[in-house]
């Protein structure tokens, strides 16, 4: 009973910084049509930043900097390649932000070399915030938690609530008509590309200390952002929010407990063959959930494309 | 213009040939290892070591036999078992006869096999294979062959001599087993099962466990049930991100028994660890870093740092490779014959100036060392790794580990 409470902690965590990528990710694609592969390059580029910034001056002016940085970069990334890239049509673009990506990662080799780096918790957040019988909560764990929910509800509040935020709507539905209104429709593009950037900047700032710092942090979780906005639906905040959590915590339950394929499928009442060693299934029979923990979110993304194609809160119906 | 290029390129191509005539003296020992792509660090680094070695401990003293030098000559196999057969030809093609190579046991065993059948098909070109870091037990047993030396331990000699140092300590009475699903980790787990059931009978196993190889974004679950099995020690292979990643997990959610492993240290990990891994890392390897084994290894050390300030000696074996090979070939007299040199390698007794005297087995040609446990700290080390100020200070010390371990091997010689 406790572990749950531990799990429900840990999933939350996870979850909430794959909000962070995601909410990004969802936001420029619902806006732009554009499926930014470079997306975790950015969180990457985030984390090598505030990497840099903290040796000089501590990790609180790298979680301020490094962000903003990682979003003057996306900004210009928009405004001197995707733009003059769009007019060509969406499979150029994929193909420029796929490029963008190898590019960052190579870059970062070549700067920092391949080797981890040392970028860690700062001193005064390193200790037990508490602890749930034996398994204890660092304190940073509840910083980000703190930090991600603040970002969500300032988001929020600026998208639904803000005049910015009614354009950046308008402009996301009907851009042609915001822009006859006299609205810098580009410049609105730019911003949200910059922001989204920034906020892959801020996760990659804060899951760095404690996921590592190295060149393939951004493949690690490369993919599995794109899971989450098609399962949440895409250019739904919402539904971004929805969908990392699930994610978070599906997987982390499936990897805390040992649940083994053959109890399951006993319990739906198929019986375990007499002689498993010669069986042709005998290796569906032997799985257990830490081992598929990480492919269930695809699972989901397949079940959701068949049943709900437009994702959990997706409104596009075309 | 075009009867320009060509006069150029015919004149480079003249001088290549007239500068490699000229080098033909040479001993090369071909490295095979990733120098690109994500273990590219881990090549790189080996590299540096032994390009080190040759000229501080064979060039700079005048050379071998009648003075010829020894060179390193570098080939990038990505990693690839079938990237590294073709390497290993252009090397044989270019007369070098000697091959070292040690990250990933799939290519050393693809190696071992092609280099068996080359021997036996072209016994003018014959060719030794210096395995300098794959352990897997299968290469010094049932794949065993007389053309091949491991320098490092295999995989059972290292947990033989870390559930020596398990076995010792009473307050331990569950461990954990973690590791990376292939098959190096199984072999890992399956080694501690079986050592730790005959040596310490009342140890119970309260996990064993493998997780997917480089996908893991968050071990915190993995950390978890860890913690909560009540384990009071974890054994783990990983090595790489993995490594950094499952000991960041399990010391930051409350875990504070010792985490032994095989591979946590240089390679930015020792840094990325930092103080968190103050006296709970611990790491079987040989050679004695800190404290520092010899005056002459102190010195060596040193000569490396000044050449190479940001790189670390985590491999000092390549030392040993280097040295026994000088050794081997001083003593042959020959450094073409290489029947003769692997006569003189096998049943070599040699001193390592990394501590202690190892030992050439000759019926399955493992190197036979002592075996350190080290634990992770910041006090008494001479020599840091990464710059970080922590390194690996040596805690107990498991002379010439598992000298009588058994083989399946049947050499056959030439």
């Amino acid at each position: 009973m406790d572990l749950i409470l531990v799990n429900i902690i840990d999933g939350l965590v996870t979850g909430l910084l794959l909000f962070m990528l995601s909410a990004g990710l969802t936001l420029i694609f619902s806006m732009m049509g554009v499926l930014n592969f470079a997306h975790a390059s950015f969180y990457m580029l985030g984390a090598y930043f505030a990497y840099q910034i903290s040796i000089a001056l501590g990790f609180w002016m790298g979680l301020l900097i490094a962000p903003l940085i990682v979003g003057v970069l996306g900004a210009g990334v928009e405004r001197y390649g995707l733009r003059r890239v769009h007019q060509y049509g969406h499979v150029p673009e994929l193909i420029f932000t796929f490029g963008l990506a190898l590019l960052i990662e190579e870059l970062v080799q070549f700067i920092w070399g391949k080797n981890q780096m040392p970028y860690s918790v700062p001193e005064v957040l390193d200790f037990t915030a508490f602890a749930i019988s034996g398994n204890s909560i660092p304190a940073y764990k509840v910083f980000m938690i703190f930090t991600s929910v603040a970002i969500f509800i300032g988001l929020l509040y600026v998208l639904t609530k803000t005049r910015v935020g009614m354009i950046i709507q308008a402009a996301l539905s009907y851009p042609r008509t915001v822009e006859a209104l006299g609205h810098n429709v580009p410049l609105i593009f730019m911003g949200v590309f910059g922001v989204g950037t920034a906020l892959a900047g801020v996760a990659g700032v804060i899951a760095g200390p404690v996921l590592g710092t190295f060149p393939g942090m951004a493949f690690v979780l490369g993919s599995i952002v794109f899971v989450t906005i098609v399962i949440g639906g895409l250019g739904s905040l919402w539904g971004a929010l929805a969908a990392s959590l699930l994610i978070g915590w599906i997987t982390t339950f499936a990897k805390s407990y040992n649940i083994e394929m053959k109890s399951v499928l006993n319990g739906i009442g198929i019986s375990t063959p007499d002689n498993l060693d010669e069986s042709i299934f005998r290796d569906l029979w032997s799985i257990t959930s830490p081992q598929i923990a990480d492919i269930l979110p695809y699972i989901l993304m397949v079940l959701i494309l068949i049943f709900r194609p437009a994702g959990l809160f997706g409104k596009r119906s075309s | 213009m075009k009867s320009i290029t060509k006069l150029g390129a015919v004149s480079a191509l003249s001088l290549i040939i007239g500068a490699s005539a000229a080098f033909a003296e040479n001993i090369k020992i071909a490295f095979i290892d990733p120098l690109s792509g994500p273990f590219a660090s881990t090549g790189t680094n080996g590299l540096h070591q032994f390009e080190f070695a040759a000229d501080y401990m064979v060039n700079e003293k005048g050379g071998l036999l009648d003075g010829q030098k020894m060179e390193i000559v570098a080939f990038d196999n990505k990693i690839s078992p079938k990237e590294s057969l073709i390497q290993l030809q252009v090397a044989i093609d270019q007369g070098i006869r000697y091959i070292a190579q040690g990250n990933s046991s799939g290519v050393a065993n693809a190696l071992t096999e092609a280099i068996d059948k080359h021997n036996k098909r072209n016994p003018d070109t014959r060719v030794l294979f210096l395995n300098y870091a794959a352990v897997d037990p299968a290469l010094t047993n049932d794949k065993c062959n007389f053309w091949h030396f491991r320098f490092d331990a295999n995989a059972d000699i290292k947990m033989d001599a870390l559930t020596d140092v398990i076995a010792k300590d009473e307050s331990i009475k569950k461990v954990y087993l973690i590791g990376q699903d292939y098959s190096f980790g199984k072999a890992v787990a399956a080694a501690a099962n079986d050592m730790l059931g005959k040596k310490r009978p009342d140890i119970e196993i309260v996990g064993d466990e493998l997780h997917p190889i480089g996908k893991v974004k968050d071990f915190t679950p993995y950390a978890r049930k860890i913690v909560s099995s009540g384990a009071d020690a974890v054994i783990t292979g990983n090595w790489g991100a993995d490594m950094l990643g499952l000991g960041k997990a399990i010391i930051d959610n409350g875990f504070t028994g010792p985490i032994y492993t095989y591979y946590a240290a240089g390679s930015g990990i020792t840094g990325a660890f930092g103080e968190s891994g103050k006296g709970k890392i611990r790491l079987i390897s040989q050679g004695g870093i800190n404290p520092i084994a010899t005056e002459e290894a102190r010195a060596t050390y040193e000569a490396f740092k000044v050449k190479y300030p940001e790189g670390n000696i985590d491999q000092s074996r390549i030392f040993n490779v280097i040295g026994m090979l000088a050794e081997a070939i001083t003593e042959a007299g020959t450094a073409t014959d290489v029947v003769a040199v692997a006569s003189k390698l096998e049943n070599m007794e040699y001193e390592s100036m990394w501590g202690g005297k190892v030992f050439m087995r000759p019926q399955d040609h493992q190197l036979i060392q002592d075996m350190n446990v080290g634990v992770h700290t910041n006090e008494n080390i001479d020599f840091d790794y990464d710059n970080s100020g922590f390194g690996v200070f040596t805690e107990s010390t498991v002379k010439m580990a598992s000298m009588d371990i058994p083989t399946t091997c049947e050499m056959k010689r030439p």
